[in-house]
């Protein structure tokens, strides 16, 4: 008797229905992933000397990375049901950090840690106010993007820092570099925090704590989920995390610019959105923002070879971010 | 009360700002007793519970007591080490996950470093419903999202969650809220097998005529303080529905001795 439930329960993990509930399941992410294809497909045959030539390619594996380094970690602390709005700020502080300790040591590991330091300091405060004191992320960091920006800008004076004697280090080359002259480095480092991110979020007891935090906060507690502890670390990663994207994306250019990060705030929330992670926490997946953050980074360069000016930009993302998430609802309402 | 008893709480208040949910409460649960916990809303039996389950830590005074041994600053983690074990009225599962992240909430199966073992996981889930949950259908797999499940599987998921983690002390707080009749029967059943297995339970529920046929004793809760205890072969069930509308009218059980041990 048991055996043969036994098997009856194998046949439907692997046959047809398996695959129609696989598809019911991921049915946003695969959403994404033809939305993605389409609108290659629309360019391709729009733009064919652009997009058929590796330059684009290029171009888009050179610039995405720096809001993708951010929305992959933002996943999971928005699948954990919480929010961060702090990370353009934190890109600026962690670089800044960067910028003035080279300055002052001429020492680039010194320089690398203190930009980590900064991207700590920044998450430690956030996961504080958030996992310590309660207070809804939301607000609490507007309110550190706004204290954040504020001791960047006092702190410089609202001067830029040249990062010009960083160029031909092996430093340089390990973060902006090209691979062969081909792929830059902070592709790879896209790649990599993707396949750090997605293990820890399925193969870590880590990622089933943030699942099960944004799906149920009060039986992960009275399961004995360490839920403040948890939400600590999701705050720390993030702040990590854009003080590493801000480095990149000022080295890609050589200069620090105290406003960095303004403009990542819509494209990295739009990615993860667009992804599939649902606005009420609880589901999303990696593979689904990955995508999508390479789908904003095509429309944003569509945008500008269509002709449009970068006016429609904002437009464009303020569209992308409130149509996903209704639509998710919608749908996830509709299959549930 | 004596001492072999499995978990004796001794004058335990509790006081959230103005309000007190408990003032000095007396309870114990005997080896392989199941006590009825009876009492209105608000009458502090979640309180209670929660004190028990490491969730809220009492007001200083009080004295916890398990296998005869003082516990203080219970956890919810040394609870569950303790072998104290809640099923909580749906409230415990995660919807949007699947079933065996739920079976496992919390005390998920890894390696040395947190790396999940899921394959592990699966085979469990899946020789467990099964077995203990009787589930038959073969569109249920362990991968199956909770929230597809019918009120009565869901209460079968969080009681068998239980079961599996070998608890001594097994709280079912209103495991019959929301079920059908034979769903009901069920979760009642499950009551009995508890005491079959030889473990303690405190069964939490409104309706008298749930918790009456599967316990030992009954501890009626008011306002904040226990109101009566009877041993259940000594009252019948309408004396003691009797008894819970004076309690409920008085607060309190004037001129009936108060029957303790089991």
């Amino acid at each position: 008797m048991i055996s043969r439930l036994e098997a009856r329960h194998g046949a439907a993990d692997s046959s047809g229905p398996g695959l129609a509930r696989y598809g019911r399941r991921h049915a946003v992410q695969l959403g994404t992933i033809a939305v993605g294809l389409l609108i290659w497909v629309v360019f391709i045959i729009g733009a064919p000397r652009t997009f058929l030539s590796y330059n684009i390619y290029q171009a888009f594996m050179s610039t995405t990375p720096f809001f993708a380094l951010m929305a992959l970690p933002l996943t999971m602390v928005i699948i954990a049901g919480e929010i961060d709005l702090s990370f353009p700020s934190v890109m600026a502080l962690g670089t800044a950090a960067f910028a003035y300790t080279l300055a002052y040591t001429g020492d680039l590991t010194l320089a690398f840690f203190a930009c980590a330091l900064a991207g700590i300091l920044a998450g430690v405060t956030n996961g504080g106010i958030v996992a310590g004191l309660g207070i809804p992320s939301l607000v609490a960091t507007i309110g550190t993007q706004f204290f954040w920006r504020g001791v960047v800008l006092v702190g410089t004076g609202g001067n830029g820092v040249s990062l010009v004697p960083t160029r031909g280090t092996v430093f340089y080359s390990m973060m902006v570099g090209r691979l062969e002259g081909l792929i830059p480095a902070q592709m790879l480092w896209t790649v990599f925090m993707a396949i750090a991110v997605a293990f820890l979020l399925n193969r870590h007891r880590f990622g089933a704590h943030v699942y099960l935090i944004g799906d149920n906060i009060e039986s992960a507690r009275l399961m004995g989920v360490n839920v403040r502890q948890r939400k600590m670390l999701l705050f720390v990663l993030m702040g990590v995390a854009a003080a590493f994207a801000g480095l990149v994306a000022s080295l890609e250019v050589t200069y620090f610019w105290p406003t960095l990060g303004d403009g990542y705030l819509l494209t990295t929330i739009a990615s993860v959105f667009l992804g599939g992670t649902s606005v009420f926490g609880g589901t999303g997946t990696i593979v689904g923002t990955f995508v999508a953050c390479f789908i904003i980074g095509a429309i944003n360069a569509g945008i500008v070879a269509i002709g449009l000016t970068g006016f429609w930009t904002q437009l464009i993302y303020g569209l992308i971010i409130v149509l996903s998430v209704t639509l998710q609802t919608a749908l996830s309402r509709k299959l549930a | 009360m004596d001492t072999s008893d499995l978990l004796i709480l001794s004058r335990i208040s509790k006081t959230f700002g103005e309000v007190t949910a408990l003032r000095d409460v007396d309870f114990h649960v005997g080896k392989n007793e199941i006590v009825g916990l009876l009492g209105d809303n608000g009458a502090g039996k979640s309180t209670l519970i929660k004190i028990i389950t490491g969730y809220h830590h009492p007001d200083p005074g009080g004295e916890i007591l398990f296998k005869g041994k003082r516990i203080d600053n219970l956890s919810v983690a040394k609870a569950r080490d303790l072998g104290i074990e809640t099923v909580y009225q749906e409230k415990a599962l995660a919807d949007k996950q699947a079933l065996w992240r739920n079976i496992f909430m919390g005390r998920e199966m890894t390696t040395a470093l947190g790396v999940l073992e899921i394959r592990r996981m699966r085979e469990v889930t899946r020789r467990l419903m099964v077995e203990t949950m009787g589930f038959t259908s073969a569109a249920v797999i362990p991968d199956t999202l909770v929230r597809t499940l019918s009120g009565g599987e869901r209460q079968g998921v969080a009681i068998v969650r239980a079961l599996y983690f070998q608890a001594e002390l097994i709280i079912l707080d209103e495991p019959t809220m929301g079920l059908s009749v034979s769903e009901t029967r069920k979760a009642l059943d499950f009551v009995r097998g508890i005491k079959r297995a030889g473990k303690s339970c405190i069964f939490i529920d409104h309706n008298i005529f749930h918790v009456y046929p599967v316990v030992d004793r009954l501890v009626i809760l008011d306002r904040g303080h226990v109101a009566g205890e009877f041993v259940q072969h000594a009252v019948s069930l309408d004396e003691l529905t009797h008894k819970l509308q004076e309690v409920a009218r008085t607060g309190s059980l004037e001129g009936t001795p108060r029957d303790a041990g089991p």
